[in-house]
């Protein structure tokens, strides 16, 4: 039984290792890319007919923006492309590594004098760099609305000179931006990446009927992580948007 | 004669344990505060319970978090 903390990398091109989460990301957003470009073709209709794709596509949409309105408010229309990304990535993201073959299809490899089966396929989101990076983009992209919505004003919000207890509140919001990012990325990477362990550890105790209660579990967590993640960033990116 | 065996302890394994044990103690009780508090909610306005519950899992999701944190390290530790 082999889990690993760190992504390995599995594929060597002129000296760039792409680690095996890289890989399947990369085949997540082609698969995303090529699902958008071949939709964008199909005529749309006014009243799309039932069973249609169209018909699927508007209800998630919608359900979506209903979900959307519930923390952002007005300014749902402004956030939504950038929320929804979030919400459909990180959900397919999170779910990728629960289908049959991750995990399990891989290269046999020696590392440090030992032989070890390197998974070929890994889930997005259990490497620490996908969560960091995603919560990097999200607190970069809080600060650019931020400023873009009032100005340098948005400053007076973390040097704030009207009083020592203001001040000190000031210097205190400074410091949770950067613990937002540390937390985006944790709490994501955590819950992931100990669903994975915990599916591994079932499977290996008994392979036959243990591990579908837990696969149940990472469906419902996947959901609402990515979910927590969107609201938690429209939440944010609200607050910092509107006048104080 | 008699062995001499030198009790040994583990402490890596001693310091994964208690991460995981002592850190799910408070995510525990919150996560069971939080609950019991959305569902009273629900219980006095059942008619505003879809805007509970999403503000309920919300809550639970972030007493959660703290949790994992204690997990990752207890899984940093385990692993290294």
């Amino acid at each position: 039984m082999e889990i690993s903390l760190v992504a390995e990398p599995v594929i060597k091109i002129l000296g760039f290792n792409l680690t095996n989460s890289l890989f399947t990301s990369l085949i997540l957003t082609i698969f995303l890319l090529g699902f958008s470009f071949a939709f964008a073709d199909t005529k749309l209709k006014l009243i799309p007919e039932s069973h249609s794709l169209q018909n699927i596509l508007e209800f998630i949409f919608e359900g979506l923006i209903s979900i959307f309105q519930t923390a952002a408010g007005e300014k749902t229309r402004i956030f939504f492309p950038l929320a929804a990304t979030y919400f459909i990535y990180i959900i397919l993201g999170n779910w990728i590594g629960l289908l049959p073959g991750f995990g399990s299809i891989g290269l046999n490899e020696i590392i440090s004098g030992k032989e070890v089966l390197v998974p070929l396929f890994r889930g997005v989101t259990a490497d620490i760099n996908t969560t960091l990076a995603l919560a990097l983009i999200s607190v970069a992209l809080i600060q650019y609305y931020g400023f873009k919505s009032l100005g340098l004003g948005y400053l007076k919000k973390y040097f704030n000179f009207k009083g020592p207890i203001d001040f000190f509140v000031g210097i205190l919001e400074l410091v949770s931006e950067f613990s937002k990012i540390i937390s985006f990325a944790f709490r994501l990477f955590g819950n992931i990446f100990a669903g994975e362990v915990l599916l591994t550890v079932m499977a290996f105790l008994f392979p036959f009927i243990l591990p579908l209660p837990f696969l149940g579990l990472e469906l419902f967590v996947g959901l609402i992580q990515a979910l927590v993640f969107t609201m938690l960033s429209l939440v944010f990116l609200k607050l910092a948007t509107s006048h104080h | 004669m008699a062995a001499e065996v030198a009790a040994q302890i583990d402490l890596k394994s001693l310091a994964v344990a208690l991460a995981i044990a002592v850190g799910a103690l408070g995510p525990g009780l919150a996560i069971g505060q939080i609950g019991g508090k959305g569902l009273e909610a629900i219980g006095r306005n059942p008619e505003a319970s879809d805007k509970i519950q999403t503000a309920m899992i919300l809550g639970i999701a972030f007493a959660e978090a703290v949790a994992i944190y204690c997990l990752v390290i207890a899984l940093v530790l385990n692993f290294t």
